[in-house]
Protein backbone atom coordinates (compact mmCIF):
# COMPACT_ATOMS: atom_id res chain seq x y z
CA UNK A 1 0.00 0.00 0.00
CA UNK A 2 1.81 2.92 -1.00
CA UNK A 3 2.03 6.11 0.38
CA UNK A 4 2.04 4.24 4.63
CA UNK A 5 4.13 5.84 7.21
CA UNK A 6 4.91 4.86 10.39
CA UNK A 7 6.95 6.62 13.38
CA UNK A 8 8.57 4.82 15.98
CA UNK A 9 10.32 5.91 19.29
CA UNK A 10 13.52 4.20 20.61
CA UNK A 11 14.12 4.19 23.98
CA UNK A 12 15.83 1.58 25.00
CA UNK A 13 19.57 0.51 24.14
CA UNK A 14 20.10 -3.33 25.53
CA UNK A 15 20.67 -5.88 22.52
CA UNK A 16 17.20 -7.03 23.01
CA UNK A 17 15.01 -3.89 22.61
CA UNK A 18 17.46 -3.02 20.07
CA UNK A 19 15.80 -5.43 17.55
CA UNK A 20 12.16 -4.59 17.46
CA UNK A 21 12.59 -0.76 16.36
CA UNK A 22 15.48 -2.13 13.82
CA UNK A 23 13.16 -4.99 12.40
CA UNK A 24 10.27 -2.92 12.03
CA UNK A 25 11.98 -0.11 10.02
CA UNK A 26 13.46 -2.20 7.63
CA UNK A 27 10.63 -4.13 7.21
CA UNK A 28 8.02 -0.81 6.92
CA UNK A 29 10.62 0.39 4.34
CA UNK A 30 10.78 -3.19 2.34
CA UNK A 31 7.00 -2.67 1.73
CA UNK A 32 7.73 0.93 0.64
CA UNK A 33 6.21 2.53 4.01
CA UNK A 34 8.04 5.80 4.27
CA UNK A 35 9.64 5.45 8.22
CA UNK A 36 11.21 7.49 10.91
CA UNK A 37 12.78 6.74 13.74
CA UNK A 38 12.90 8.85 16.69
CA UNK A 39 16.07 7.64 19.06
CA UNK A 40 15.96 9.19 22.75
CA UNK A 41 17.56 8.02 25.62
CA UNK A 42 19.01 4.75 25.86
CA UNK A 43 17.87 4.48 22.10
CA UNK A 44 20.76 6.49 21.10
CA UNK A 45 23.24 3.82 21.64
CA UNK A 46 21.67 2.48 18.43
CA UNK A 47 23.23 5.60 16.39
CA UNK A 48 26.77 5.02 17.87
CA UNK A 49 29.68 4.14 15.46
CA UNK A 50 30.56 1.09 17.26
CA UNK A 51 27.72 -1.10 18.62
CA UNK A 52 29.83 -3.75 20.33
CA UNK A 53 28.94 -2.02 23.64
CA UNK A 54 25.33 -2.97 23.24
CA UNK A 55 24.89 -5.77 25.37
CA UNK A 56 22.34 -7.85 27.26
CA UNK A 57 21.85 -8.78 30.75
CA UNK A 58 20.44 -11.43 32.51
CA UNK A 59 19.91 -9.82 35.66
CA UNK A 60 16.53 -8.71 36.95
CA UNK A 61 15.75 -10.40 33.79
CA UNK A 62 14.00 -13.57 34.83
CA UNK A 63 12.32 -14.37 31.32
CA UNK A 64 15.48 -14.86 29.88
CA UNK A 65 15.81 -19.10 29.18
CA UNK A 66 19.15 -19.62 30.71
CA UNK A 67 21.03 -23.09 29.70
CA UNK A 68 21.27 -24.06 33.40
CA UNK A 69 19.67 -21.92 36.30
CA UNK A 70 21.43 -19.42 37.60
CA UNK A 71 20.87 -17.88 41.30
CA UNK A 72 20.69 -14.05 41.02
CA UNK A 73 24.25 -13.86 43.12
CA UNK A 74 25.76 -15.41 40.12
CA UNK A 75 24.36 -13.08 37.72
CA UNK A 76 25.84 -10.23 39.30
CA UNK A 77 29.52 -11.21 39.19
CA UNK A 78 31.76 -9.49 36.79
CA UNK A 79 31.80 -10.91 33.90
CA UNK A 80 28.50 -11.97 33.15
CA UNK A 81 26.90 -9.26 30.80
CA UNK A 82 29.08 -9.66 28.32
CA UNK A 83 29.18 -13.75 28.53
CA UNK A 84 25.64 -13.44 28.46
CA UNK A 85 25.87 -11.22 25.18
CA UNK A 86 28.35 -13.61 23.68
CA UNK A 87 26.40 -16.39 24.20
CA UNK A 88 23.40 -14.87 22.93
CA UNK A 89 25.09 -13.31 19.82
CA UNK A 90 26.40 -17.01 18.92
CA UNK A 91 22.35 -18.17 18.86
CA UNK A 92 21.28 -15.46 16.95
CA UNK A 93 24.02 -16.01 14.51
CA UNK A 94 23.37 -19.48 14.56
CA UNK A 95 19.25 -18.96 13.85
CA UNK A 96 20.27 -16.47 11.08
CA UNK A 97 19.66 -13.81 13.30
CA UNK A 98 20.62 -10.37 11.34
CA UNK A 99 22.90 -8.53 13.48
CA UNK A 100 22.73 -5.04 14.54
CA UNK A 101 24.65 -3.77 12.38
CA UNK A 102 23.11 -5.41 9.28
CA UNK A 103 19.76 -4.05 10.09
CA UNK A 104 20.62 -0.44 10.67
CA UNK A 105 22.64 -0.67 7.34
CA UNK A 106 19.37 -1.92 5.92
CA UNK A 107 17.01 0.66 7.41
CA UNK A 108 19.93 3.51 6.01
CA UNK A 109 19.77 2.11 2.66
CA UNK A 110 16.22 1.89 1.96
CA UNK A 111 15.98 5.70 3.33
CA UNK A 112 14.55 5.45 6.75
CA UNK A 113 14.97 8.49 8.49
CA UNK A 114 17.01 8.51 11.76
CA UNK A 115 16.32 11.20 14.06
CA UNK A 116 18.71 11.88 16.94
CA UNK A 117 17.07 13.20 20.33
CA UNK A 118 18.57 16.56 20.68
CA UNK A 119 18.23 17.13 24.41
CA UNK A 120 19.25 13.45 25.41
CA UNK A 121 22.32 13.54 23.19
CA UNK A 122 23.18 16.91 25.35
CA UNK A 123 21.89 15.17 28.59
CA UNK A 124 24.67 12.54 28.08
CA UNK A 125 27.39 14.47 26.23
CA UNK A 126 27.35 12.46 23.25
CA UNK A 127 29.12 14.31 20.14
CA UNK A 128 28.39 14.24 16.85
CA UNK A 129 31.56 12.09 15.80
CA UNK A 130 29.51 9.43 18.06
CA UNK A 131 27.33 8.87 15.84
CA UNK A 132 26.80 7.88 12.13
CA UNK A 133 26.43 10.26 9.16
CA UNK A 134 23.69 10.71 7.98
CA UNK A 135 20.98 11.22 11.19
CA UNK A 136 19.18 14.40 12.03
CA UNK A 137 18.92 16.03 15.23
CA UNK A 138 15.54 17.37 16.82
CA UNK A 139 12.98 17.57 19.48
CA UNK A 140 9.80 16.35 20.31
CA UNK A 141 7.72 19.12 17.88
CA UNK A 142 9.92 17.37 15.17
CA UNK A 143 8.79 13.87 15.91
CA UNK A 144 4.97 15.20 16.24
CA UNK A 145 5.36 16.73 12.86
CA UNK A 146 5.86 13.34 11.24
CA UNK A 147 3.95 11.47 14.04
CA UNK A 148 0.70 13.13 13.35
CA UNK A 149 0.89 12.15 9.56
CA UNK A 150 1.43 8.47 10.25
CA UNK A 151 -0.93 5.35 9.96
CA UNK A 152 1.67 3.45 12.51
CA UNK A 153 3.17 5.07 15.71
CA UNK A 154 5.20 2.93 18.08
CA UNK A 155 6.50 3.88 21.23
CA UNK A 156 9.83 1.02 22.17
CA UNK B 1 6.94 -23.13 -13.09
CA UNK B 2 9.65 -20.74 -15.13
CA UNK B 3 11.38 -18.16 -13.20
CA UNK B 4 13.83 -15.56 -14.16
CA UNK B 5 16.00 -14.83 -11.42
CA UNK B 6 16.12 -16.87 -7.68
CA UNK B 7 16.81 -16.07 -4.60
CA UNK B 8 17.47 -18.49 -1.53
CA UNK B 9 17.11 -16.89 1.56
CA UNK B 10 17.62 -20.49 3.57
CA UNK B 11 19.19 -19.97 6.81
CA UNK B 12 17.97 -16.25 7.19
CA UNK B 13 15.40 -15.16 9.75
CA UNK B 14 12.95 -12.37 9.94
CA UNK B 15 13.12 -9.78 8.46
CA UNK B 16 15.99 -10.90 5.82
CA UNK B 17 14.23 -13.30 3.61
CA UNK B 18 11.54 -9.97 3.00
CA UNK B 19 14.02 -7.28 3.47
CA UNK B 20 16.20 -9.55 0.62
CA UNK B 21 13.34 -10.53 -1.59
CA UNK B 22 12.49 -6.72 -2.24
CA UNK B 23 16.37 -6.18 -2.90
CA UNK B 24 16.28 -8.85 -5.40
CA UNK B 25 13.07 -7.43 -7.44
CA UNK B 26 14.61 -4.29 -7.08
CA UNK B 27 16.50 -4.61 -10.79
CA UNK B 28 13.79 -7.03 -12.54
CA UNK B 29 11.28 -5.82 -14.89
CA UNK B 30 7.63 -5.97 -14.59
CA UNK B 31 6.03 -9.34 -15.35
CA UNK B 32 9.27 -11.31 -14.28
CA UNK B 33 9.05 -13.91 -12.33
CA UNK B 34 11.38 -14.81 -8.85
CA UNK B 35 11.54 -17.84 -6.92
CA UNK B 36 12.42 -17.81 -3.34
CA UNK B 37 13.79 -20.50 -1.22
CA UNK B 38 13.33 -19.90 2.60
CA UNK B 39 13.09 -22.21 5.99
CA UNK B 40 11.95 -19.53 8.12
CA UNK B 41 8.48 -20.96 8.66
CA UNK B 42 7.03 -17.21 9.39
CA UNK B 43 8.11 -16.56 5.47
CA UNK B 44 4.98 -18.08 4.70
CA UNK B 45 2.48 -15.28 6.22
CA UNK B 46 5.39 -12.89 5.83
CA UNK B 47 5.37 -13.47 1.64
CA UNK B 48 1.89 -13.57 1.77
CA UNK B 49 1.65 -10.24 3.36
CA UNK B 50 4.39 -8.32 1.61
CA UNK B 51 2.59 -9.32 -1.88
CA UNK B 52 -0.76 -7.73 -1.09
CA UNK B 53 1.43 -4.51 0.49
CA UNK B 54 3.23 -4.10 -2.22
CA UNK B 55 1.14 -5.14 -5.57
CA UNK B 56 3.63 -8.08 -6.86
CA UNK B 57 1.43 -11.13 -7.72
CA UNK B 58 2.26 -13.92 -5.34
CA UNK B 59 1.91 -16.92 -7.63
CA UNK B 60 2.28 -19.67 -5.79
CA UNK B 61 3.52 -20.43 -2.07
CA UNK B 62 4.64 -24.34 -1.55
CA UNK B 63 6.95 -26.56 0.39
CA UNK B 64 9.56 -28.56 -1.35
CA UNK B 65 11.48 -30.90 0.83
CA UNK B 66 10.80 -29.30 4.37
CA UNK B 67 11.74 -25.72 2.41
CA UNK B 68 9.10 -22.64 1.20
CA UNK B 69 9.16 -21.78 -2.13
CA UNK B 70 8.02 -18.67 -3.37
CA UNK B 71 7.10 -17.63 -6.45
CA UNK B 72 6.76 -13.52 -7.18
CA UNK B 73 5.35 -11.94 -10.56
CA UNK B 74 6.75 -8.04 -10.14
CA UNK B 75 4.21 -5.65 -10.75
Amino acid sequence: MAGKKMAIIATKGALDMAYPPLILASTAAALGWEVQVFFTFYGLQLLRKDLSGIKISPLANPAMPMPVPMPVVVQMLPGMESMATMMMKAKMKKKGVASLEELRSVCIESDVKFIACQMTVDLFEFQKHDFIDGIEYGGAATFMKFAGETDVCLFI
Amino acid sequence: MNFDKEFDASGLACPMPIVKTKKSLADMASGQVLRVVATDPGSVCDMQAFAEQTGHTLLSSSTENSKYVFFLKKA
